[in-house]
């Protein structure tokens, strides 16, 4: 029974791990400056916790093969060295994993989330609501229109709650359902939510965040490549959350300013 | 208090059972009446928690397929058999919240707690026997209030077992399931949090004040120890559920705002709450909800590091390390809450605080294991279906915690947060790991509890099924999350996640599965209980208390005998190392009068 344990055990070990050494299923081609500092990162953990998870599965595997009851009289044995050994090991091998992980993690973290957004960055405001989001562009005047979220109104098309009437800086806001960004070009996002929590999710992008009701959450990257990817929702909304989702449309910079010229026309 | 120790004091404690049936098997006030109470409960929870995610299952790999009798059991949810997205998020709540607080809670805690503590540190009963049984029926009303979501007429709740406000906490305008379900869910685990408080004094009372003669503290079995430190978690985490609960309830019912910020605009109709915070129920909900991870996962520590030496026949490596370990986990649960939150919009700064001691925590976890590992080296294992268990424990705790790694870093989390990865995490380390305890303490004890001895082939089919199917159903999880499949979507209709599904009907196919062979425990666990072969009074040859007594214990578990203690529980590979003399039992001689 023991050395049936142990095969089967080493089996699944072995084919856990093949598909993660094989990548069968793995992260989508990465499109955002920062990410290559993410999937370094990623990298880093996995090869490290793979090698303590093989080793601790195969650890079991071999001492549960080896020390089974024959029933031949044998005494059993202590582990070698005892107790205070192997806490130290155990102390010092996580302890300078997790020291490493944190030193270079948290300033990949602090790169991505604790530093402000260019000066240069397109500003855009994302409006998120159960189960769409919107994304509104200041327009030629550079400005964003205030918010009233007692003026939101989906029949009017009026997803943030702008005042055109009394509001001049709102009059040239542009709004669609479409996240267009410049390639290369840093991208400020404020993120506020109209009903419920919601979060933006682009995969490709290596990036997440929770819009939280009643906060303006700041969220900055810069796409390095351009085409279409979908930004997902990640933050239970209700019944239609598997169902929200809008695009990401990276373009050159040309493509970019004709596309908000003719925005601007259309409004 | 301090135990009886003169024969007078032992006449005076000699209790006779109660002889009518409902004081005697329906409001006992026996704990191990109660404990079997809470286990029952457990099994039909379980029971439940598992059908619901086989429905899941099956819908995500079979989005259009009817399943066959669902639309009569729900016409709403289910319309010609097809579950509809809201509905599958009230499975996955439902499944969630029965899961984590009336099984992993219940079962391995509630339940093997009350029925092995008090004989493990030689009690006739808890501290307080009406309290216990409190406990219990509260526990009872709070699960059926729970389960009564399903039968409303705006259906079952859908904001997952966490609850996250302002959904949970608007009412009706946030769509289906937010209306009366809802407000259940929040009573439901209000009475759930009253219930476990009961239950938490009465095991930290019963282990400070009731030990036997000659039963110190390091003298108690590892799983009692187990039990201990979790009662000391769940008596402060229980205790911040419960009035955030109640505050959601007034949030729902009352007008008030504690979660509700202003401005809010749901179903055209601008909300008339003011000031109040989302993130503020996050904290509350996590400040319970990761301890509460411990809970349900250190009696399994426990209950693994009791059994382990049993069938290694040799003593645990390193008890006092080990209990060490133990408190080192209960007081880091406390500090780690915000890495359910580092994308929450929480300052970022704390990420890497909460970072910091989440990855701390692995190092005691890693030394138990190693501890673990290190006592199977040199023993002489015997491989029963308890024994069996317990290999499984380790190796699928180890799965667990090492994904962790992933997740404690808010730079990966950035990534992996809300992913399929996260599922197999938690479902492996809390879930299967807790699990694989529950069972291991099933087979080991059901000889004590019920007199009868369960089926050791039954139970070796069951474990190997059990330990191939969970490596099936989990582990290709952390690949979807890799591959950013997101958690809680009833239906996998974007274009990058369309690939996927094959994978998702591989999950299905090995759930299914998996779940089918725990009808062999099911049928195992019923059929030794009225048939099984008569268990002797020390089966698997243990040290501790409760295999001093007869199989079951007779109602004031030592027949009116304090045992007296002379040692720890720890005494294997002693003596010639022939069978049947290589352990000392804790208590020297069997009590006269019991048998």
């Amino acid at each position: 029974m023991g050395k049936l344990f142990a095969v089967v055990l080493t089996i699944i070990t072995v084919v856990s791990t093949a598909f993660f050494a094989a990548r069968t299923w793995w992260l989508p081609v990465d499109i955002s400056a920062h990410g290559h500092a993410i999937d370094r990162q990623l990298m880093e953990t996995m090869v490290s916790s793979g090698v303590l998870f093989v080793l601790s599965q195969l650890a079991l595997a071999v001492f549960v093969w080896r020390y089974g009851d024959r029933d031949d009289g044998r005494r059993v044995r202590t582990f070698p060295g005892g107790v205070t050994p192997m806490v130290l090991f155990a102390t010092v091998l996580v302890g300078a994993e997790i020291l490493a992980l944190t030193f270079v993690g948290s300033k990949v973290w602090a790169g991505i989330y604790q530093t402000p957004a260019d000066p240069g960055s397109l500003q855009i405001d994302v409006q998120s609501e159960q189960f769409a989001f919107y994304f509104r562009y200041a327009g030629a005047d550079g400005a964003f229109g205030a918010t009233h979220p007692e003026l939101i109104n989906e029949a009017n098309e009026n997803y943030f709650g702008l005042d055109p009437a009394h509001d001049v800086s709102a009059r040239d806001d542009i709004v669609v359902p479409t996240l267009t960004v410049p390639v290369n070009r840093p991208v400020a996002l404020t993120l506020r939510a109209k009903d419920v929590s919601h979060a933006f999710y682009v995969p490709e992008l290596r990036i997440q965040q929770d819009f939280v009701p009643g906060l303006a959450i700041p969220l900055h990257f810069t796409a390095t490549r351009t085409g279409k990817y979908e930004i997902v929702c990640t933050q239970l909304c209700g019944l239609g959350h598997y169902n929200m989702r809008a695009f990401i449309e990276v373009v050159s910079p040309a493509q970019f300013d004709q596309w908000l010229k003719d925005k601007a026309a259309q409004q | 208090m301090n135990p009886p120790a003169t024969p007078a004091a032992v006449t005076a404690h000699h209790h006779t059972p109660p002889q009518g049936f409902l004081r005697k098997h329906v409001f006992s006030l026996d704990h191990k009446v109660i404990g079997k109470q809470y286990l029952d409960l457990a099994l039909v929870a379980v029971c439940t928690g598992m059908l619901l995610s086989w429905l899941m299952r099956f819908h995500l790999a079979w989005p259009e397929t009817p399943i066959p009798g669902l639309a009569k059991l729900s016409p709403n949810g289910a319309a010609g058999g097809v579950i509809t997205p809201e509905y599958y998020l009230a499975l996955m709540t439902m499944h969630g919240t029965i899961m984590v607080f009336f099984v992993l809670t219940t079962a391995p805690f509630a339940g093997f707690g009350n029925y092995f503590l008090p004989i493990h540190v030689g009690a006739e009963d808890m501290a307080f026997p009406r309290i216990n049984m409190m406990s219990f029926w509260v526990t009872l009303v709070a699960f059926l209030v729970l389960v009564s979501g399903f039968f409303v007429g705006d259906g079952p709740p859908l904001s997952g077992w966490t609850a996250y406000a302002p959904l949970s906490a608007v009412g009706k305008d946030a769509g289906p399931g937010q209306g009366v379900g809802q407000t259940l869910w929040a009573v439901s685990i209000t009475l759930f949090c009253v219930a476990q408080l009961l239950g938490a004094l009465n095991f930290i009372t019963t282990t400070l004040d009731l030990r036997t003669k000659g039963m110190s503290l390091a003298r108690m079995p590892y799983s009692t120890w187990a039990w201990f430190i979790t009662s000391v978690i769940g008596l402060i985490a229980f205790a911040v559920l419960m009035p955030a609960c109640i505050l959601l309830i007034l949030d729902r019912v009352a007008g008030t705002s504690f979660f509700i910020p202003a401005g809010l605009v749901i179903s055209d109709r601008l909300q008339p709450h003011a000031g109040g915070s989302p993130l503020l129920w996050q904290h509350l909900f996590w400040f319970f909800g990761h301890p509460e991870v411990y809970i349900a996962i250190l009696p399994g520590f426990g209950i693994v590091s009791h059994i382990l030496p049993v069938f290694a026949r040799k003593p645990l490596l390193g008890p006092r390390v080990l209990i060490a370990c133990l408190v080192a986990i209960a007081f880091l649960s406390y500090t780690v809450w915000g890495h359910h939150m580092f994308l929450s919009g929480m300052n970022p700064f704390s990420a890497t605080l909460f970072s910091v001691p989440t990855l701390i925590i692995t190092i005691p976890a890693t030394i138990v294991t190693l501890l673990w590992i290190g006592t199977i080296y040199g023993a002489r294992l015997r491989f029963t279906t308890p024994a069996l268990f317990c290999l499984g424990f380790v190796s699928v705790f180890v799965s667990g915690g090492i994904s962790g790694f992933f997740l404690a870093q808010p730079s990966i989390d950035t990534y992996l947060h809300g992913t399929y990865f996260v599922v197999g995490h938690f479902h492996f380390v809390m879930g299967v790991a807790a699990m694989f305890g529950i069972f291991a303490a099933t087979y080991f004890w059901a000889p004590k509890m019920f007199g009868r001895m369960m089926s050791e082939t039954l139970g070796k089919w069951h474990f190997w099924l059990t330990f191939v199917g969970v490596y099936c159903v989990f582990m290709p999880m952390h690949y979807l999350g890799l591959a950013g499949n997101v958690r809680r979507y009833s239906a996998f209709t974007d274009d990058y996640l369309k690939p996927l599904i094959p994978l998702h009907r591989f999950i299905t196919i090995a759930a299914l599965f998996t779940g089918a062979a725990q009808l062999i425990f099911l049928f195992n666990l019923i059929r030794s209980r009225f048939r099984g072969p008569r268990a002797p009074d020390n089966p698997w040859e243990a040290t501790s208390l409760e295999w001093s007594t007869t199989s079951p214990p007779p109602f004031d578990n030592f027949g009116g005998r304090p045992p007296v203690v002379e040692r720890g529980p720890n005494e294997y590979g002693v003596g010639s190392g022939a069978r049947g003399a290589d352990y000392l039992m804790q208590a020297a001689a069997a009590p006269p009068g019991v048998h």
